[in-house]
């Protein structure tokens, strides 16, 4: 560990303000890197395998747009309001970060509610991942997604909490910058989700 | 190195990062059923707007560029896209031949 | 499931392994018990997070799987000595040619380089440990539940069946019912999960926290290899997380990817494996330059030659080695156009190589040569490493390939690569960097017995094969018939073999040698070494630099002994040094991590999940822990630096 870990730069945001926040944030980044290659093996995977559906339903039969631009909003605007959380940490606004931190979690729940809601609809119609080669990557992609998700809600969680516990340290400030960076990422992954699956399901 | 953290008194940058994104939502959303356009060619437009919002929620929301060390986390994603590039486009090329 | 299914039945060698696990088990808990080392174990072990310790750890581990893959390969060359052997079954021998790649490759060569890393690398760079220690703790523990995981899996339950590739549909459940590839795809999955850690700490380590002074191009060239190697690490293996993510879920819960049925494409596992597979070639290989290239120039006494063209060809790999990856498997079908163009690039990856065996070749020239046990792996490494690549470059082709493809001349082309370059570089970097982990040398004149039998026995053993090879024995074969002709030379590989594994006897007998007779090395400098690290004393204080040093020049402890000055420290620049405290939560959580494993492999979801719910209690407590560390108060470290300076 470096001398600086506790050496304090006035003109740093809080998150930045100790060597271990800016290794961990770093460190992110690079993780961040490490998870573009394995989305990109499940893309992969799915668009290998997307056109065979066995004796199953294909895209264009399960795809509905209206379910999937309510999913790609929801998502799209807690990315905006996560970004909102940062610009009130770095303007020292306690409760706006808060606040737009709680909308991003709730945003981020109605996206799951949407997509547990799809899956089921498709396994009611008989579109499981056991179904052909083409769900299996479906769900697992989709899946991998929803799952990521889903543990963001729970950490934001836990940052909420450390928040209303400790206030504004350099500590806590480094934390919701870091999910922060998860969630816009997370974000980006779904673009990807509804172009290359669901758009171009719908099209091809 | 630069160190361009953004100081505003506005979240200017994230409002029009909002609404650049929701347009290229609606814009590939209209390519791909209104524009008409050949199948391959929607296609290529769907996939060009969403690298372009990738990359602005790489610049406007994340600040990929912010802190000392920005260079590394630029490289570092440019590196992850030819790495996504490799991957996806290798493997379907690859894998084409099976019927 | 009946307890005749859950242990493994029938095979005396089998019940002979239980018998001796149960006692080495009870072995070292008696040890532990009766020397009172179970408080030592727990706070100087297992709890550790200095990089040095942990490093130590994955090199014993290492040691212990060398050993375990190193008995599969003798088993095989024993059962393949003669025509028709009888010594073991068709499925045993699959059971071993699986186990013994996956260990060498993923629990032995993996590790041992990363051993390696975890004590050179920080000190190297300057710096008083890695960026995350904590998270090095947890890598090491994940790897090595991994590694147990896989081990225990021929005695309970069945080991995995369907080579360490484990293609499809021979890996899927229609073809191997049991739970061998269970293990395989799970523990591969959680030692994989802790390599993926281990990248993107050194990464940052070395990005982030060199010494003053140290620019990227003044970067010892080991640290150099290691920077790309995380590179490779850290795009390479979440590819591997997907593909064996894939496979369980094909093999739990009857999804479609690579099933013969309903869409499912088998050859898209060889792909994905392959995706990874390639660039993990590069991951342990990468680092053995960086050692050959730190042994060469200290045992030549000059400085590396080429260091820049060195560097480029090294960032080279980290490109080239993702765009290769389809010569793995030419003969599948892909068109002329996909062959042609991995044909070429795997050509073009011979070139960064070549170019570095050239770096080496110029470095010893007119250099002052000193044979010491870890040169004479340097200069066998070049040869030998030379034929490996050059039969490579004829694999490339791809119309030529469709004649090697998965002959003997393929197993010889790959051991003499990955034995001579890896493993050489291990043992190398063994005997060079020894006395910085336990303070004392290994003996020279056994490292040089280990040396001959196993250089000896690795040609005696893999020359023939190319031959064996072009006469059409294929690989994976457990017996042959006499009127083939291949009795003599398969005979000249087993006396081969044998001599690897005495080599490998003298090597354990020289640790232990050493341990007890070893000369102890006082100056922290025993071989008048070039780099930071033996600026440090031997063994390294646990805050590694009482005085971060400051870097003027590649090489940049020879520059400091040059200039007559060395590296003095004044007492009056010591500041309390801030330290990571120890953690037994990587410990635990990695054991949730066994029991999740293993109530996947056998389906046991109750299990897997009651152990997932503690790995995730384990995560929030991190969350939550304050814990900042602590300091070394000035006193403490005058009194340590004063102690080994005295001894100097």
């Amino acid at each position: 560990m470096a001398e600086a870990a506790h050496h304090y730069d006035e003109t740093m945001p809080l998150e930045y303000r100790t060597e271990e926040s800016r290794l961990n944030i770093l460190g992110f980044w690079i993780f961040l890197g490490a998870e573009v290659a394995l989305f990109a093996t499940l893309f992969a995977t799915y668009l290998v395998l997307f056109q065979r559906t066995g004796h199953g339903p294909t895209t264009a039969d399960l795809f509905e747009i209206k379910d999937v631009m309510i999913e790609t909003l929801l998502l799209l605007t807690s990315s905006f309001t996560c970004g909102l959380a940062v610009f009130e940490m770095r303007r020292r606004r306690l409760t706006g970060l808060l606040v737009w931190l709680l909308v991003t979690l709730l945003l981020g729940a109605g996206f799951i509610t949407f997509e547990v809601r799809e899956f089921i609809h498709y396994v009611h119609e008989g579109a499981t991942m056991q179904t052909s080669a083409f769900l299996s990557s479906f769900f697992v992609l989709v899946g991998t997604h929803g799952a990521h998700v889903s543990l963001g809600i729970g950490w934001m969680t836990l940052i909420i909490i450390q928040l209303l516990q400790r206030g504004f340290t350099p500590r806590t400030a480094r934390k919701v910058f870091i999910v922060s960076l998860y969630w816009h990422f997370l974000d980006v992954v779904w673009i990807f989700i509804f172009t290359l699956v669901y758009l171009t399901g719908m099209v091809m | 190195m630069g160190t361009n953290y953004h100081h505003e008194t506005f979240p200017w940058k994230h409002i029009v990062g909002f609404i650049l994104s929701l347009v290229l939502t609606f814009a590939a959303l209209w390519i791909a059923f209104s524009s008409g356009l050949a199948t391959k060619a929607i296609l290529t437009g769907i996939v060009v707007l969403a690298v372009l919002q990738a990359v602005l929620q790489l610049f406007m929301f994340m600040h990929v560029t912010e802190s000392d060390s920005g260079k590394i986390q630029t490289i570092n994603m440019a590196y992850s896209f030819f790495i996504a590039i490799v991957v996806v486009a290798g493997s379907i090329w690859t894998m084409a031949f099976v019927l | 499931m009946k307890w005749s299914e859950f242990f493994v039945t029938g095979e005396p060698l089998i019940y002979a392994a239980d018998v001796s696990i149960v006692l080495t088990v009870i072995g070292i808990v008696f040890i532990l018990t009766y020397f009172k080392k179970w408080k030592w174990l727990w706070d100087e072990w297992l709890t550790t997070v200095d990089h040095k310790k942990i490093g130590v750890m994955y090199i014993i581990s290492a040691v212990l799987m060398l050993f375990r893959g190193g008995v599969d390969a003798l088993l095989m060359r024993a059962q393949l000595t003669a025509p028709n052997m009888k010594f073991l079954d068709s499925q045993h021998y699959n059971e071993i040619f699986t186990t013994h790649g996956t260990i060498m490759i993923l629990f032995m060569a993996m590790p041992f380089i990363i051993g390696l890393m975890n004590i050179v690398v920080p000190l190297q760079i300057g710096a008083r440990d890695v960026a995350y220690p904590y998270l090095n703790a947890l890598s090491f523990w994940l790897f090595f539940v991994g590694a147990m995981l896989f081990n225990i899996a021929f005695v309970i339950g069945g080991s995995p069946d369907a080579g360490w590739t484990a293609y499809f549909p021979l890996a899927g459940n229609e073809f191997s019912p049991g739970v061998g590839n269970n293990y395989y795809a799970v523990a591969l999955q959680i030692s994989g999960i802790g390599t993926l850690m281990t990248g993107i700490n050194f990464l940052v380590t070395i990005l982030k926290m060199r010494a003053l002074g140290m620019t990227l191009m003044r970067m010892p060239m080991f640290t150099w290899t290691i920077l790309i190697t995380c590179v490779l690490i850290i795009f390479a293996f979440p590819v591997l997380t997907v593909a064996l993510a894939l496979m369980t879920f094909d093999r739990l819960f009857d999804t479609q990817f690579f099933t013969m049925a309903n869409g499912g494409m088998s050859m898209l596992w060889a792909n994905l494996f392959w995706i990874w597979g390639h660039p993990e070639v590069y991951i342990v290989i990468l680092p053995s330059f960086g050692i050959f290239s730190e042994v060469v120039s200290t045992f030549a006494r000059k400085r590396l030659f080429g260091y820049k063209a060195m560097v480029g060809s090294i960032v080279g790999i980290a490109f080239l080695s993702f765009i290769v990856w389809v010569h793995h498997f030419f003969t599948m079908g892909a068109g002329a156009a996909v062959n042609s163009f991995f044909s070429i690039t795997t050509m073009a990856i011979a070139i960064p190589t070549g170019v570095k065996i050239f770096n080496w070749l110029f470095t010893l020239r007119k250099g002052r040569i000193r044979f010491t046990t870890a040169m004479l792996w340097s200069l066998a490494f070049i040869p030998n490493f030379v034929i490996g690549g050059v039969t490579g470059v004829m694999l490339a082709m791809a119309a030529a390939d469709y004649q090697y493809h998965n002959s003997y001349f393929l197993i010889a082309h790959f051991h003499y690569v990955l034995i001579a370059g890896t493993v050489f570089a291990c043992f190398a970097g063994l005997h060079y960097w020894y006395p910085k982990m336990f303070g004392h040398m290994l003996n020279e004149r056994l490292g040089k017995w280990t040396f001959w039998l196993f250089m000896i026995g690795f040609n005696v053993c893999f020359f023939p094969m190319y031959f064996l090879g072009l006469m059409g024995m294929t690989r994976r074969m457990y017996t042959y018939s006499a009127g083939l002709g291949w009795t003599p030379l398969n005979v000249v590989a087993t006396i081969g073999a044998a001599l690897m594994g005495i080599g490998f006897l003298v090597l354990c007998y020289n640790i232990y040698y050493s341990a007890r007779y070893g000369e102890r090395d006082m100056t922290g400098d025993p071989w008048d070494g070039r780099t930071l690290e033996w600026a440090t004393s031997s063994p390294v204080a646990h805050y590694n630099f009482a005085v971060i040093p400051e870097v003027k020049d590649l090489d940049a402890y020879w520059e400091m002994k040059k200039s007559g000055k060395g590296f003095e420290m004044d007492e009056e620049k010591l500041k309390p040094i801030h330290m990571p405290s120890n953690s037994g939560r990587p410990f635990l959580i990695s054991i949730a991590f066994f029991f999740a494993g293993f109530g996947l492999v056998f389906k046991w979801f109750t299990l897997a999940i009651i152990a997932a719910v503690f790995i995730i209690l384990g995560l929030i407590l991190r969350s939550f822990d304050d814990d900042d560390g602590y300091y070394i108060s000035v006193d403490e470290i005058k009194r340590t630096e004063r102690l080994t300076r005295k001894e100097a």
